[in-house]
């Protein structure tokens, strides 16, 4: 695929981590904020090649992890509901509630469909008028241009059964909570390449230099996070704080001001809670006034709902940077996929997910095999 | 945050509600949303997140970048000792074929016979 | 939406007296008048052979000399019809296909019929057909069978199953636990290709795109590996539901090895590839219909890949890993980068991610 596959040329990687030992003289901690670098490192064996002392540490940026446990409670009790369709991401489907998840909730008789887009929701409500058609709309910057044209399309087309639960969550805030938290560890960030396509990246300066750190915008290919991670070495080696962006060529200053615009008429900045990391001000986005009719807290009022976490889990601890997953006690024990514990072991960008299918609980010398000589 | 796929726009149409384009991703093609870029043309590539496009690709800056990244790492095997650099190419990471017979770029396989080591 | 395989019933010439019922309703499967007309006017006509024709309550036969091999599997699939295939080479290549991987020449099949009321008969003769057609590909005969109905709505139109009988090659010891260190692994071709074209027809998740189900017996591919280098084969398995990870990893766990594999070796059809990016889908994961793995010794490995490459079934075949002593009982591939991650065994279904 073009302009993708280019980006995953191993012998030039292979290269750039040499180029980056050649760079380095003291141990330094980089956070990547978002879900799917964390994935990406992870499979690819990017926190392999680096120079031992070099931390990858794993961001919050996994919106499904971050949604708070009573959210998702209400969205498996307005699934439950005869009459709803209720639709999502797959990522959503096995996201553990307190007493079960969406897809056992679809085995029981609820009709909970995956969606590629939330357009094929709104076309889901255009075709059933006689149904309540609920999109589950979580996310970062990135997702929330799609969402907010969904329900603009309902509100233009006159779609009375449509509507959105709403869980957007924002990076600039997540920087903020993260650095002013007095066990932050980490000296640089990745941001997001694609959260910045439709952002920009404006509202990183004043965030490298409240905090003095490097902000490095990259793409999620191998030879992207390797140009990110190298530039943020670089920075720090010099003693230097400032923004750059490696994604240039989908990714500008200003972002895509269409989408913005949009956003703007749709959302507003709200206070959200983060699931294992408390509420954040102003950190997410809700329907504003114009829109409220479509939000589906507001439509399907939903009380009672008994919310537990599991006493075991540490996600919190994880989505915050504080312990790697496999230091976990309860990681490929109490908590695996296949009964996950919490959001990070189910969901595809979730750290703990990551380490445990790609094997990061096995060190490099057991995962390397008997080498050479037996690779073909 | 997260999957979004570059595709060349095939073909573009206003029908009624929305700005939507045929876009091709590596031979699979789908319908997306073109609203978010306005400026993007037939024959473009754009990123595309669950069904919208979120920016066109500038291509000029995607060959500038990997022009830049293959210049990366080769200088200073120059400019080291001898030593180090085999010092260096022995603690590498090793190439899977160090023959170069197979595809470091990425594993798409044409639907051509298979080039192995017996019938090379 | 574009289906370039959608299937054409108007041609099907619907032999009297089926035409009086154009779709299938409760009778067909009561055994009475009914259900033999089903038999003798679609089933037989499609099927034919000397075992069937004898319409006992058994089928007859003689396998020939041997130990024999048997096998059952049911085929639930949706949608029916799918870009390379339907139910119907499905239900005779999957049974065909387990027999030849444990070393068997597939023969004789049955094949039973579980319609829903209202089925339409047009298609029920397309896949009666597709099942004749698989069955005189893979030299084999379909020698007795059953149908039973179930009300509207209880149904999802058609279920098979079918059960297979074949004789064991002499001189031939293969199983999952028979794996050893060394052996070297190849792949008969591209992976992901069925699971993708079922994906790129069924609800919710549609693509324009040429992506064809591999749907195919193997017994042919697989019987000249045998006859080139038999003893030296160790394992195989046809990987379907799960892909060549849960096979491999079975693989592994039942013979207590590890097994390293290159990622850049895999052979991916680029449409197949293309659509799991844009599912977020990993290859390895994806069914296969029409694909084998072998795990074969390595003095016998380029001449089991020579003879693989010469059969139409196993032009993209490649070898794509070795046997290992390190991590028993896990699957660890190369990556492009050099580095090494493991291939873990699937839980349920892999859904479609965005985020």
């Amino acid at each position: 695929m073009k302009y993708l596959t280019e980006f995953r040329n191993g012998e030039i990687a292979q290269r750039m981590a040499r180029e980056i030992r050649q760079v380095v003289t003291r141990p330094w901690r980089i956070m990547e904020i978002c879900g799917g670098q964390t994935h990406s490192i992870i499979r690819n064996g990017i926190d392999q090649m680096l120079p031992p002392g070099i931390e990858m540490i794993h961001g919050p940026g996994c919106p499904v992890c971050v949604t708070p446990l009573a959210l998702i409670d209400k969205a498996l009790a307005i699934a439950a509901q005869p009459g709803v369709i209720f639709c999502s991401f797959g990522d959503m489907l096995r996201v553990p509630g307190t007493d079960a998840d969406l897809f056992q909730i679809k085995g029981l008789g609820g009709d909970v469909r995956v969606v590629y887009s939330p357009l094929d929701a709104v076309e889901l409500a255009a075709k059933n008028p006689g149904k309540q058609v609920v999109f589950f709309g979580v996310g970062f910057e990135t997702t929330a241009p799609a969402n907010a044209m969904s329900v603009h399309l309902a509100k233009r087309r006159g779609l009375k059964n449509f509507s959105l639960l709403v869980s957007h969550v924002l990076v600039p805030p997540a920087i903020e909570a993260i650095m002013s938290s007095p066990e932050n560890r980490v000296q640089a960030f990745l941001a997001a390449g694609h959260v910045c396509s439709v952002m920009g990246y404006w509202e990183y300066p004043p965030l490298a230099d409240k905090f003095e750190i490097p902000i490095v915008v990259t793409g999620f290919e191998p030879l992207d996070l390797l140009d990110g991670i190298r530039r943020a070495i670089i920075q720090l080696e010099k003693g230097e704080h400032h923004v750059e962006n490696a994604y240039e060529r989908i990714v500008t200053y200003a972002g895509n001001l269409e989408a913005q615009k949009l956003l703007a008429e749709v959302f507003e900045p709200t206070d959200r809670t983060w699931r294992g990391i408390g509420v954040i001000p102003r950190s997410g986005w809700r329907l504003n006034d114009n829109y409220r009719e479509f939000d589906a807290e507001e439509r399907f009022q939903i009380s009672g709902i008994h919310t537990e976490e599991s006493p075991l889990c540490k996600a919190g601890d994880v989505l915050r940077g504080a312990i790697k997953p496999a230091e976990c006690p309860a990681f490929g024990k109490e908590c695996t996929p296949r009964h996950p514990l919490g959001a990070t072991m189910v969901s595809s960008e979730g750290a703990c997910a990551a380490y445990f299918n790609y094997g990061r609980f096995l060190s490099a010398e057991e995962l390397a095999g008997g080498g050479v000589a037996y690779a073909q | 945050m997260c999957l979004a796929i570059p595709g060349k726009v095939e073909q573009i149409t206003n029908d009624g509600d929305a700005r939507m384009g045929r876009v091709n991703f590596g031979g699979v093609v789908k319908n997306v949303c073109l609203d978010y870029v306005p400026d993007v043309v037939v024959g473009d590539y754009t990123i595309v997140h669950v069904g919208f496009a979120l920016s066109k690709i500038d291509e000029q800056s995607a060959l500038e970048t990997l022009e830049l990244f293959r210049t990366m790492g080769a200088l200073d095997e120059e400019l080291a000792t001898e030593e180090e650099a085999f010092a260096r190419a022995a603690n590498a990471p090793q190439s899977p074929c160090p023959d170069g017979s197979c595809e470091l770029t990425g594993r798409n396989l044409r639907t051509d016979p298979a080039k192995t080591e017996s019938n090379q | 939406m574009p289906n370039n395989d959608a299937p054409d019933f108007s041609n099907w010439n619907c032999p009297l007296p089926l035409r009086d019922y154009p779709t299938i309703v409760m009778g067909h499967g009561g055994g009475g008048k009914l259900g033999n007309e089903l038999v003798e006017h679609l089933f037989l006509p499609a099927f034919r052979n000397p075992a069937l024709e004898h319409l006992g309550d058994a089928a007859v036969f003689e396998p020939g000399p041997g130990r024999l091999a048997m096998s059952t599997d049911s085929f639930v699939v949706q949608p029916l019809f799918f870009p390379g295939g339907s139910i119907g080479d499905l239900a005779v290549n999957g049974t065909v296909n387990d027999l030849a991987v444990s070393g068997a020449d597939p023969k004789f099949l049955s094949a039973s019929f579980i319609l829903e009321e209202g089925f339409p008969l047009p298609q029920l003769a397309a896949v009666v057909k597709a099942m004749a057609d698989a069955a005189a590909m893979a030299g084999v005969h379909i020698v007795t069978g059953d149908t039973k109905v179930v009300e509207h709505g209880h149904g999802d139109g058609c279920y098979i199953n079918t059960a297979g009988v074949g004789v064991l090659r002499p001189g031939i010891n293969v199983g999952p636990s028979h794996a050893r260190v060394g052996d070297v692994v190849l792949v008969s071709g591209t992976i992901g290709d069925h699971g993708m074209a079922i994906m790129s027809v069924r609800e919710g998740l549609e693509f324009e795109s040429q992506i064809r189900s591999d749907c195919a017996a193997l017994n042919g591919m697989i019987a000249d590996v045998l006859d080139a280098v038999g003893p030296s084969v160790h394992a195989m398995r046809d990987p379907t539901r799960g892909g060549l990870a849960s096979t491999l990893n079975e693989i592994a766990s039942a013979s207590d090895i590890g097994i390293e594999i290159n990622e850049t070796k895999l052979p991916v059809r680029s449409e197949v590839q293309s659509a799991c990016e844009l599912l977020g889908l990993d290859p390895v994961y994806v069914a296969n219909e029409g694909k084998a793995v072998f795990f074969v010794a390595p003095k016998a490995a380029d001449r089991a890949l020579e003879v693989l490459l010469q059969h139409p079934l196993g032009r993209d075949a490649a070898r794509i890993g070795v046997v290992t002593p390190q991590h028993p009982r896990m699957l660890v591939a190369r990556t492009a980068m050099g580095s090494n991650r493991l291939i873990a065994t699937q839980i349920g279904e892999q859904l479609p991610r965005i985020c």
